[in-house]
């Protein structure tokens, strides 16, 4: 399957579970889950920068139209996917394996350490942006903080046993044949 | 000039990065409760669409929970019915003959119009509930909305062709309700502080009014949404506030925002005439 397909496919089955499956659940009237960030974590590794920041625009962006509160999303998702390159940078472990991979995995990181400190710095960045523009304010700040932790722990749960659920197959590509 | 564009091709991705972020900002500053935005007309028209399509098969999952609430609507208005009550016979009657059948349509002040939910939350500090009526089904903005159960739900401020957007009574930002107690008749105001779903705010209540745990809180009618006398909670808690004269009481709200299926929205069918008349006073003092 092309990239292009694939990520298509992930863009809309992301949004539909969001929506209609994760955004019902409010544990403890407090947290919900976030697991679409997902796409945003999965996008390929040799994606030139700008287009990684116009396709988060976009996805977040859909999820604001389904909510109806413009912007929220989109300016969590476009920070996130600003980001994102540095902590790959971060974490790789060896000149080159970005390019013998095609996106982040347990597998191309390196192993589940680095790749879960990706994740969850991913995660934390994203949902404390996204609450801080909702609450507007910096006042009551340990119900947003309770609010920033139980949602990423849930969150990261989720991904976490999405990644367990769905394993995706990763070739090793090299130019020496 | 070379160096700018030297400047802007080096920076090219953080100066994007800017851009889009600074553009969601705005978004989010600008869309409020009665801005129209050029996209989320298109956008409501869409989403309802895809929402009116998952609403068909989440409907199955509540038919028993729906069939109970219109059971006991229907035994509230059983319950108000004409031959529910007999006088004693001693008042004469004057029959007046003419042809109008309703003769009280002239004076009918609200028009009660049902909907169904299609998209609702109650995980954000500010709420939308998008419902499967709109502009060419007689649904204008600034519309009050009520749920089966006879609750204020939220005030309609968008409509596209055949969806409209609530604003919820859980939305932090633009959630006003005139409200009273109905015992007293204090006149107040009900806001949510975003951080519990059912559980809304009473502002504006003096520490002279008689309040305890257990009054009910209903619409003062001096707004153009509601009529008066429509439950908006029940007081479960009363503190007095120290740096102000007012009391801090919460409520829970009548309507189940988990679980709406159904709501009726009210058309004020005086609301044109009212608003002239407030409009010409406003004019004159000027």
């Amino acid at each position: 399957m092309s990239t292009l397909v694939k990520n298509s496919i992930r863009f809309i089955l992301f949004i539909l579970i969001q929506v209609f499956v994760l955004d019902s659940i409010h544990l403890h009237k407090l947290a919900t889950p976030y697991l679409y960030l997902l796409f945003i974590i999965w996008l390929p590794f040799r994606m030139n920068r700008s287009w990684q920041l116009l396709i988060a625009f976009i996805f977040g962006f859909t999820l604001d139209a389904f909510r109806h509160s413009f912007g929220f999303h989109t300016a969590a998702c476009v920070l996130m996917a600003y980001i994102r390159p540095y902590f790959i940078n971060l974490l790789i472990p060896q000149q080159g394996i970005d390019s013998n991979y095609e996106e982040p995995s347990i597998k191309s990181m390196g192993g589940f350490t680095p790749y879960f400190i990706f994740i969850s710095a991913l995660t934390i960045i994203h949902h404390s942006w996204l609450f801080l523009l909702e609450a507007w304010q910096v006042g009551n700040s340990w119900y947003f903080l309770a609010k920033t932790f139980l949602s990423t722990a849930i969150s990261l749960l989720l991904i976490i046993i999405t990644e367990l659920l769905f394993t995706r197959k990763q070739k090793f590509k090299t130019n020496t044949i | 000039m070379r160096n700018i564009f030297l400047f802007i091709r080096r920076y090219s991705t953080f100066l994007l990065f800017i851009l889009l972020q600074l553009f969601s900002i705005y978004l989010i500053v600008t869309y409020n409760k009665y801005h129209q935005s050029v996209f989320s007309n298109t956008a409501n028209q869409y989403t309802g669409k895809i929402n009116t399509q998952y609403n068909k098969i989440e409907n199955y999952f509540n038919l028993k929970r729906t069939n109970d609430s219109l059971v006991k609507v229907n035994e509230r208005l059983y319950n108000t019915l004409k031959q529910d009550f007999q006088l004693p016979d001693t008042a004469s009657k004057i029959v007046v003959d003419s042809i109008r059948v309703d003769s009280l349509l002239k004076f009918r002040r609200y028009n009660y119009l049902q909907a169904t939910v299609v998209a609702n939350s109650v995980s954000n500090q500010n709420n939308y509930i998008a419902i499967g009526r709109g502009k060419n089904q007689q649904l204008k903005v600034g519309m009050g909305v009520i749920d089966a159960s006879n609750g204020v739900v939220g005030i309609v401020s968008e409509v596209s062709d055949d969806f409209s957007v609530l604003i919820s009574l859980l939305h932090k930002k633009d959630s006003r309700i005139s409200s009273k107690l109905f015992k007293g008749g204090e006149i107040g105001t009900v806001t949510w502080n975003g951080n519990q779903p059912n559980i809304l705010q009473l502002t504006g209540i003096p520490k002279s009014a008689k309040v305890a745990k257990g009054d009910s809180v209903v619409t003062s009618g001096y707004s153009t949404y509601f009529p008066k006398g429509i439950m908006v909670g029940i007081v479960t808690e009363v503190t007095s506030e120290k740096s102000t004269n007012n009391f801090a009481i919460n409520i829970k709200s009548t309507a189940d925002f988990y679980n709406l299926q159904y709501v009726y929205v009210i058309d004020n069918l005086q609301k044109a005439a009212i608003n002239d008349l407030l409009n010409k006073a406003e004019k004159k003092s000027q």
